[in-house]
């Protein structure tokens, strides 16, 4: 059994082999390099590294979103070609998910975020060593839903590179209730990504698409004109 | 004898999803194209997010069609071609990668190819080309002129200024309340005029093959408050025969002057706008009077396909340039000659 994991859903790139249950190569750039041009080379080198061909890969592992919306795309459809050219197993992994197994740990509750600009976030409520979903993975403004953590009365922990910018707000609301991930685990880990896809069920490849969890601007202004025609 | 050579062809770069396999540059042995137009229309044009979402829902089933149609499995292709740019990025950055990990998993070759170099080697799927040639490329994204001496030699000789002829048209037929993709109507409205509106011609300076269509945009639109504001009643099919005349006129005179100018021994034609009957007969007679033999493919190869992009990429492949997994979509690009 021979896993490729790959996640591309926010600005990092992260990669990983795992043979069995050894993980054999992990690899986590955080350039802010278009993924686009930087994925493939990657995993090619990393294969090459691994003495690994493309015919050896028994699974594919990939992080499904929410994130950015370009990034996410280029993880999926590698993936889903892979899969599908390869005619193996797709298996899909929320983002966030991935992202909140950095604090696997944790005595409290897990908040991955990852920023979608305005004052809003994708985020999301984890807890546990198998990570059960308290609150889903969302799109929210991002002091709303620090809020609900703050009515669960728990402590949180922060997981993820763009934790800096909503620091401020987080502090104000939580106070002491917060903590936040050190920098070595803010990074998303493929190792986490193909953990957790070997405990999730295999996925349709040709109508894998990502999660985005926010419908495009056009259809949401659009859906407000047609609304307020009726009106 | 040399081997027969099969070209699996990607496009994504606007609203089709499409791929195809063309044998030696210039036999279709599939062509599968899977059309966002229905879900783009209430938007009243292409919304490059949307387009992008389809691409990724179609990709796989889109490659696995062509494969299918063709009865062929990956081993018996000798290289995989991708529409590298221009386009839209997000769009154009489905196929190249998909197109990557394909040959990757295969150990395929890969080439990256310009999206008008695809769109003029759509000719070679119906006939083969005679150098040196002129194309005539027009359509919602694109108006030039190519000058080609062999293949893979191209020299841009006239193109748009601003707006390209296709989106041109979009935008009168949206003044005059006709759906999306407006091309269509304006050149079934244009064939009911009886007195076609006079709009200018825009030349340009003495000897440009150059286009401009923005101008000529701004006066029908100006045209068309003017008379709201006498309360006049204005006939949609005059005023799209006018608009369409001058577009016409310029194109066909251009095409032309061109064509003598650089005593090509063919003119062809591509891009979505050349299925446009008025451009079309206009152009025919044009160049039966010259007696320079004119061509245009039938509308399935006008439109964006993957054919046109597997036979562009197989001149490419022949002539022994590769991508590589670094290859990235470049909405931008440069039509750069390949030799």
């Amino acid at each position: 059994m021979i896993y490729l994991g790959i996640d591309t859903s926010n600005s990092p790139l992260a990669i990983a082999l795992a043979k069995e249950d050894t993980i054999i190569i992990e690899e986590t750039t955080n350039l802010k390099i278009n993924h686009s041009l930087t994925a493939m080379p990657a995993v090619e080198e990393m294969m090459k590294k691994a003495k690994i061909a493309p015919a050896n890969l028994t699974h594919i592992a990939v992080a499904q979103g929410p994130g950015s919306y370009t990034g996410v795309r280029i993880g999926l459809t590698i993936a889903k070609t892979l899969a599908w050219s390869l005619k193996i197993p797709l298996h899909m992994v929320s983002s966030l998910k991935v992202l909140a197994a950095n604090g696997q740990n944790f005595d409290g509750i897990i908040c991955p975020l990852m920023d979608a600009r305005r004052g809003t976030a994708f985020m999301a409520a984890y807890q546990g060593e198998t990570l059960d979903s308290v609150i889903a993975d969302q799109h929210s403004e991002v002091k709303d839903f620090i809020l609900r953590l703050k009515e669960l009365g728990r402590p949180v922990l922060f997981v993820g590179i763009d934790v800096e910018i909503h620091k401020e707000v987080i502090h104000e609301i939580l106070g002491e209730q917060a903590s936040f991930a050190a920098p070595q685990n803010r990074l998303p880990r493929a190792s986490n990504l193909i953990m957790l896809a070997k405990q999730s069920e295999e996925q349709n490849v040709h109508h894998a698409v990502p999660e985005y969890r926010r419908i495009t601007e056009a259809e949401a202004n659009y859906n407000k004109a047609q609304g307020g025609e009726k009106s | 004898m040399s081997e027969d050579i099969y070209v699996l062809g990607i496009e994504t770069s606007c609203d089709e999803t499409a791929a195809s396999v063309v044998k030696n540059g210039i036999e279709i042995i599939s062509n599968v194209v899977a059309s966002q137009i229905e879900s783009h229309k209430r938007f009243g044009g292409v919304v490059p997010e949307i387009a992008s979402r389809h691409h990724v829902e179609q990709i796989t089933l889109v490659i696995e069609e062509a494969l299918k149609e063709a009865d062929m499995v990956p081993a018996q292709l000798s290289a995989v071609a991708v529409t590298e740019g221009p386009g839209l990025v997000g769009a154009l950055l489905i196929g190249v990668n998909a197109a990557k990990a394909f040959a990757f998993a295969h150990q395929l070759p890969i080439v990256g190819v310009h999206h008008i170099a695809g769109h003029i080697y759509a000719n070679r799927l119906a006939q083969e080309m005679q150098f040196p040639l002129l194309a005539l490329v027009i359509s919602g994204g694109h108006t030039e002129l190519v000058y080609m001496n062999e293949h893979g030699h191209f020299d841009v000789i006239g193109e748009t200024r601003d707006d390209a002829a296709g989106e041109a048209y979009d935008k009168v037929a949206r003044t005059l309340n006709l759906p999306y993709p407006g091309g269509p109507h304006i050149d079934r409205l244009a064939h009911e005029s009886n007195k076609p509106v006079d709009f200018p011609r825009v030349w340009l300076e003495e000897g440009s093959y150059d286009f401009s269509f923005s101008g000529l945009k701004s006066s029908v639109l100006n045209y068309m408050h003017n008379a709201a504001q006498r309360g006049d009643q204005v006939e949609p099919a005059d005023v799209a025969a006018g608009f369409q005349n001058s577009v016409v006129e310029v194109v066909t005179a251009k095409t032309l002057r061109a064509a003598e100018q650089y005593k090509v021994k063919q003119v062809i034609a591509a891009g979505g706008v050349a299925a446009n009957k008025g451009l079309r007969a206009s152009l025919e007679k044009a160049f039966a009077e010259k007696g320079t033999p004119f061509f245009i493919p039938p509308l399935s190869l006008c439109t964006d396909n993957a054919a046109m992009i597997a036979a562009a990429g197989t001149i490419m492949y022949e002539k022994g340039i590769r991508g590589n997994m670094a290859m990235n979509g470049r909405p931008g690009m440069e039509m750069d000659s390949w030799i």
